[in-house]
């Protein structure tokens, strides 16, 4: 026996080492790929990432990338979903209709994705939505606008994640009419969001007793905006402004220099500043103004444990800018929307048991059937209500004050402030 | 064979493979080429005003989207069939047509394109201030059951490709035609020397005024069988992008060229299209390929066959 010994001394080969490498590698993975043993397929679900990568919606795309990625890690890190990997699949559609009906058609038919996902400028949603309607793919936009709930689109189009403008707008007349003033004038952009916001804000406002004194709407290849000023009555109590791209700091500094330290109260949307540093230099005249914001930028003392871990995940710091670089500040109050829609997707496919296209339409219907949705890690930004016939989400609102710098919230609505009267039944549309 | 002869063979030869392209390309390739085809013959338009005529105009998204706006309003907001909404989308881009063409005209060389991109932005500006109407920037989606051509549902992809294929069809044989005809040697003359065209007794501007009509006139047209084939109108088609667009196309695929805008546009959309997948400057890429091609093909991809081998290509 001793003889035996002799022959063959384990050693270390380079194909040995090679193989004991690839042996380690494979394990180190295991805990990965071990988790879809157990579905039927092992194959990754495919979400279309339809992303704004370049163009006008940049800013936004950029953060909606991170947040989608980042919710995304946290699903396969916990099991996928339906025991399958989750794949994002990202195409830029240039912030482009055109580009972003390309696109859809690009995730139905080349990438083969189970769902399309992310969209948020209103006229890409118009672009694109009909075509995935005729491909049948279910997409999932995180937008704000109100042209799917107000019938539209289509039954394949759903925005479960994310509030449209109509509810954000008519929940914060009651705050602005009871602590800010009820004699309104509107500053907004001569186009289609700017007319929403004049459209709602003018019904709501009216139904809480107050009035909008003035409605000016600014051109939106304006440059300057002085020659607006003085059309604003002297009545006005409050101006509500949304100016939003590249001309909002000349508004906010020539309103500064009209107005001087006299003015009426100033409510805003916050998406006239998103990814705006709110300390930059011009700004100082919004201090003591009213924001509405979609999730607080700022993390607040009562700060919800939803919020502290959604913001470590996606890598936000306490005053809404990337961790690694204090000056790239998010979009905070819109990307939660790509988060919890991620969400709302895993738990439709698994309410569906989801298996591949031929599921699509059980898929629409799970979400259809869906209704209460908890605060928590998967809607850090509060509970939500769906509303499976509208296919529209809503959840509450924050009002903040800008004070030193920072943006304080000073009023959270309730969900049934954003409720409105159905406009459409998609659940009565055919697939 | 004859010139005659070989250039019915050719275009007529393009038309029946596109034709049998639809029953072998898969489903990606079958969309895009629908929607090249439709933008194609935009560039057509485009081609019969700056490469037959040497009209240089900067606005073309004017007529494009007079067309889609006249279908979209008249579907819409009137009430329209499909076919009374084309022939609404050809009657607000003539009258637009014919009014650029009788104050532009006035005008020539630089201050020509000054003038069409001025109307195109006063177009573009239009759209957004009319917003009641047009929805401004966020547009008329056009739903499936307004989309419908006697009987024939244009959401289908085998239907929408077979329009797409019958409108290309329509405006490559139309310049075709006219090119060949006195008509189009006629604006090659203007083109080439217009005092020596006004000398030989030619009413210049009444030849340019039809070659800016006819043009204005299939552009609107592509635009409303854009709007009506993808189901949405908006206010970025009627941007300085698209007038710049149907430039590039005619530019890459070569001016003055019956094929060359339709050569273009596939290049052009397939060069976005995979450049698009590998960086987010795909922009760049296409901007790159068109200093090549001016350097190294400066009369266009199809100019450049003609000046080389096929010297009989219309």
């Amino acid at each position: 026996m001793t003889s035996n010994k002799t022959t063959k001394q384990p050693g270390t080969t380079r194909r040995g080492a090679l193989k004991t490498l690839a042996a380690g590698a494979a394990a180190s993975t295991l805990p990965l790929w071990a988790r879809y043993a157990g579905a039927q397929t092992a194959e990754p679900i495919r979400v279309g990432f339809q992303m704004h990568r370049t163009g006008i919606g940049a800013a936004y795309g950029r953060w909606y990338g991170r947040t989608t990625e980042a919710a995304a890690r946290l699903i396969n890190e916990a099991g996928g979903i339906n025991g399958r990997p989750l794949e994002i699949v990202v195409e830029d559609d240039g912030t482009d209709p055109k580009r972003g009906a390309e696109v859809v058609e690009k995730f139905a038919t080349q990438h083969k994705c189970d769902v399309g996902f992310g969209t948020l400028f209103s006229h890409v949603v118009n672009g694109s939505a009909p075509r995935a309607g005729e491909l049948k793919l279910p997409y999932f936009i995180v937008s704000e606008g109100h042209q799917l709930a107000s019938g539209g689109l289509n039954r394949y189009t759903l925005q479960p994640g994310m509030t449209d403008v109509k509810s954000q707008v008519q929940a914060m007349a009651p705050f602005v009419a009871s602590n800010l003033g009820k004699k309104v004038t509107m500053i907004f952009p001569d186009y289609a969001f700017g007319h929403d916001h004049r459209d709602y804000f003018s019904e709501a406002i009216e139904a809480q007793g107050g009035e909008v004194v003035a409605k000016l709407a600014i051109p939106p290849t304006e440059t300057s905006f002085t020659k607006y000023f003085p059309k604003i009555p002297r009545e006005t109590e409050v101006i509500y402004h949304v100016m939003v791209g590249p001309a909002v700091l000349t508004f906010v500094k020539e309103m500064g220099e009209f107005f001087g330290p006299s003015r009426p109260e100033l409510f805003g949307f916050i998406d006239s500043l998103e990814a705006v540093d709110i300390t930059s230099p011009g700004l100082e005249f919004l201090d003591g103004s009213h924001f509405w914001e979609g999730m607080p930028r700022y993390a607040q003392p009562d700060q919800s444990p939803y919020d502290k871990f959604y913001r470590e995940q996606v890598g936000v710091d306490a005053n809404g800018a990337s961790l690694n670089d204090s000056r790239d500040v998010s979009t905070y109050a819109h990307m939660f929307g790509c988060w919890e829609t991620l969400y709302i997707i895993k738990a439709g496919m698994e309410a569906a048991n989801y298996q591949g296209p031929k599921d699509r339409q059980a898929l629409i219907e799970a979400v259809e059937a869906m209704t209460d949705m908890p605060h928590s890690n998967e809607h850090p930004q509060g509970a939500k209500i769906f509303n499976g016939k509208t296919h529209q989400g809503f959840g509450p609102q924050y009002i903040s004050k800008l004070e030193g710098g920072m943006l304080k919230v000073q009023h959270t609505t309730s969900i049934e402030d954003t409720f409105y009267p159905d406009e459409v039944d998609y659940t009565t549309q055919s697939f | 064979m004859s010139d005659r002869a070989k250039t019915l063979l050719l275009h007529g030869g393009v038309l029946v493979l596109l034709f049998a392209l639809q029953f072998v390309l898969p489903a990606y390739h079958h969309g895009n080429l629908a929607r090249i085809m439709v933008l194609a013959s935009f560039a057509i338009g485009y081609n019969v005003m700056f490469g037959y005529a040497g009209l240089l105009s900067l606005g073309h998204a004017l007529f494009f989207a007079a067309g889609m706006y006249g279908l979209g309003l008249a579907v819409a907001h009137g009430g329209a069939d499909p076919v009374s909404g084309l022939l609404a989308g050809i009657a607000a881009a003539l009258a637009v047509s014919v009014a650029v063409g009788l104050l532009a005209l006035r005008t020539s060389g630089v201050a020509f394109m000054i003038v069409t991109l001025m109307f195109a932005q006063v177009g573009y500006l239009a759209v957004l201030y009319f917003g009641t109407y047009t929805r401004g920037d966020e547009g008329i989606v056009l739903q499936q059951a307004q989309r419908v051509l006697w009987g024939i549902d244009l959401t289908q992809p085998g239907a929408r490709y077979f329009a797409a294929l019958l409108l290309f069809a329509v405006c490559l044989l139309a310049t075709l035609g006219l090119v060949r005809a006195p008509f189009g040697k006629v604006l090659i003359a203007i083109r080439e020397n217009e005092e020596r065209a006004r000398m030989l007794g030619y009413d210049v501007f009444r030849y340019k005024l039809a070659a800016v009509v006819i043009s204005g006139v299939l552009s609107g047209l592509a635009g409303a069988v854009y709007g009506l084939l993808f189901g949405f109108v908006g206010a970025t088609f009627a941007s300085v992008q698209y007038s710049i667009f149907p430039l590039l196309w005619v530019l890459l695929g070569g001016a003055g060229t019956v094929l060359g805008p339709f050569v273009g546009t596939l290049f052009m959309f397939y060069l976005i299209d995979l450049s698009s997948a590998v960086t987010s400057a795909y922009m760049l890429v296409a901007g790159v390929a068109l200093v090549l091609l001016t350097l190294f093909a400066p009369q266009g991809l199809v100019g450049e066959i003609r000046n080389r081998i096929w010297r009989w290509l219309p």
